[in-house]
């Protein structure tokens, strides 16, 4: 029986993938053809979703983008068989946008079915678990420690060092915590593990707590998610069935339990002590630090906080060794950063790749420049807190040293490219404007300073007094950066200013009038 | 305050279930939105007291998060994707005739009482931009005529 790939991940869905699963089934059945339809995940590859693959002797051919009505052609220009059509793209493994990547986060991401736990058992699944079994929790914390990861959630902290804190703070309860409370525009990569490899993420957990001594975990989940919700749900039900989870984890006599918990729409709890604090049922105030979550986490225990794509590199360094993993990437930025380009650009998608890329070769090598085939203008790295970068700085190789050596910053690796018909004296005062709508209100900077800080764009942008202005909003983002609570009213001032300097013009200023 | 009536026994029994899990707030009101489509503002003192908190904490609780609403949606909920990425692709436009076509801003339901539109900050589908969500279904690539089509769908389906 021949097998037919089309993806579930939602982005391909919200391009009519469930529409062409549909119609593939229809037409093989009216063609009397016995067909196995397996529901990937995406390749990442999103400008060729949805992207259909058939299995061959050679390996998975590709046709895409695919719409409901190209299937009847499919078939009859046996597409089945792997024959060509103008929809084909050759072997998906060759597309050469896929080729030059190193996917070791995302290796089994788009290839297996992702609630099927046999098919990622077949693909390498679990063996780091299986390792770690075998280890004692110190072995394993220095094994990550040793791999050079760093929390891949924007912070870029050792992930070993924080485990070895949970680690040696004696406590009857403590707590894994993964931070899927991915809010910032241009990323999806969390996205994607989640709904596309959910095990890894659950097996990435289990080896954390074997490692720090935790019974019982947390994926603190967004609304805006609720495909991952879907699939990591029937991820997890499957792993509690075949000993992955509960009282005896693959009869160690070792528990794990873990559940999902969804957020409700606040982009603060991205932050890890906001998220803590919602989690216990609260409002999601961001809590002072110290104590650190380490020390003093959730319900007040220890706990090991890591974004999605930090835990879903855990199995890779346990299965194949720190050195491994440590061997890609470039100075204190090691292994893969999985790039997530978006926004205006011909070819948007995933690329994981060792740390070192430049901005230039992923904008133009891998995006093929803007979708609207005008001159790429500015591009947000980072997220919504993120600087907006000019093309004088699209050289900067993507490592987290380089960025923040330019006052721009890396984050979860999500770029956004613009066109040159951005008005960035718009952007910065979206800046603002979202940090007023999603400030937590605890501090006052972020609380009020948001909000006169769209006050004073404003006027900048009215030509009210704008070299006085443009002095206030110096001043003003000088206290958010310094004053606030939290990287929200903290880094705000990236996108603001990095705006007013690099593009004055915008603003109705001279390079003299920004000084 | 006039309110439209729920089924406090229904609300009763979602509080029992979830009442005992540790940081249950959430999961709870969760569990209510799911069921009612809103939190009733009159429930309020039912999940305070299963939870032995204040009345003012659980509102607060209530109020702080934009997903939970305390007036009941219309049929359906479009969320409207304003973020970065949306914007580079013209997200802006998008909204501007979503709003006039709905002859509705954000947090308001049709008078039809079809669609409440709720604006969103990034579904992750930012590859796809610009991108809505209707109920738990997403959207990439959504010009206004591709808008005009899915609401025609929907009113069809209606």
């Amino acid at each position: 029986m021949i097998t037919v790939y089309v993806p579930r991940d939602s982005s391909a869905l919200s391009l009519g993938a469930e529409e062409v699963a549909t119609a593939i089934q229809m037409e093989a059945m009216r063609r009397g053809m016995d067909i196995n339809l397996v529901r990937n995940g995406s390749r990442g590859m999103y400008w060729l979703e949805p992207l259909v693959e058939v299995a061959t002797a050679q390996g998975r051919m590709g046709y895409g983008p695919v719409g409901v009505a190209d299937v009847p052609g499919l078939f009859e220009a046996g597409f089945l068989e792997g024959s060509a059509s103008p929809l084909a793209l050759g072997l998906t493994d060759d597309i050469p946008y896929l080729k030059r990547q190193e996917r070791l986060t995302f290796a089994r991401v788009g290839i297996t079915d992702p609630v099927d736990l046999d098919d990622y058992l077949a693909h390498d699944g679990y063996r780091g678990l299986a390792r770690a079994l075998t280890l004692e929790p110190a072995a394993i914390v220095e094994e990550v420690t040793q791999s050079g990861l760093r929390g891949r959630g924007g912070a870029a902290f050792p992930t070993g060092i924080k485990w070895r804190t949970v680690l040696n703070t004696p406590a009857t309860q403590k707590y894994i915590v993964c931070n899927a409370d991915e809010g910032d525009s241009g990323t999806f990569a969390d996205r994607m593990v989640m709904e596309d490899d959910p095990f890894v993420l659950i097996e990435g957990m289990t080896i954390a707590a074997l490692a720090v001594g935790a019974t019982q975990g947390y994926i603190y989940l967004r609304c805006e998610y609720p495909h991952a919700q879907e699939a990591l749900n029937a991820a997890l039900a499957a792993a509690y069935e075949h000993g992955y989870l509960g009282d005896n984890l693959r009869g160690s006599g070792k528990r794990f339990d873990l559940e999902v918990r969804m957020g409700a729409g606040a982009y603060v709890c991205g932050e890890e002590t906001s998220l803590l604090e919602s989690l216990e049922g609260k409002r999601g105030l961001v809590r002072y630090k110290p104590p650190l979550p380490a020390i003093e986490g959730l319900f007040g225990q220890p706990t090991v906080i890591n974004n999605v794509l930090s835990l879903a590199s855990v199995p890779v360094i346990l299965d194949k060794g720190g050195e491994f993993y440590k061997n890609h990437g470039l100075g204190r930025s090691r292994g893969t950063l999985p790039i997530q380009l978006a926004g205006n650009v011909k070819y948007p998608g995933l690329i994981e790749k060792a740390f070192g890329l430049t901005l230039r070769e992923v904008l133009y090598d891998f995006g093929g420049g803007s979708a609207t085939g005008r001159p790429i203008k500015a591009v947000q790295v980072g997220g919504p807190l993120g600087a907006y970068m000019p093309e004088s700085q699209f050289d900067t190789p993507m490592d987290y040293e380089a960025f923040a050596a330019i006052w721009t910053v890396l984050g979860h690796g999500g770029i956004v490219a613009f066109d040159d018909g951005v008005d960035m004296a718009r952007m910065a005062r979206y800046g603002m404007e979202f940090c007023a709508i999603e400030s937590c209100g605890k501090c006052t900077p972020c609380r009020i300073g948001s909000t006169r800080g769209m006050e004073v764009i404003d006027k900048i942008i009215q030509g009210e007094d704008r070299a006085a202005n443009v002095r206030l909003l110096r001043d003003l983002s000088d206290t958010l950066l310094n004053g606030s609570l939290c990287a929200l009213g903290g880094m705000t001032p990236y996108p603001v200013l990095s705006a007013l300097n690099h593009f004055p013009e915008d603003f109705g200023l001279t390079a003299q009038d920004t000084v | 305050m006039s309110e439209q009536p729920w089924d406090r026994d229904r609300v009763r029994s979602i509080i029992d279930t979830l009442k005992d899990k540790p940081g249950a707030l959430l999961p709870l009101l969760h569990g209510i939105q799911d069921d009612l489509g809103y939190v009733p503002p009159d429930s309020v003192p039912l999940i305070a007291e299963a939870l032995n908190l204040s009345r003012a904490e659980v509102h607060g609780v209530i109020s702080f998060y934009h997903y939970f609403r305390d007036t009941p949606p219309g049929q359906h909920t479009l969320y409207v994707c304003r973020a970065e990425s949306c914007q580079s692709m013209g997200s802006e436009a998008l909204e501007a005739h979503i709003r006039q076509r709905l002859g509705v801003d954000y947090h308001e339901t049709t008078v039809d009482d079809l669609l409440s539109l709720e604006p969103v900050y990034c579904l992750g589908n930012c590859a796809c931009s610009p991108a809505i969500m209707i109920d738990r279904q997403v959207f990439g690539r959504v010009s206004p005529q591709r808008f005009d089509a899915i609401l025609e769908n929907l009113k069809v389906n209606a």
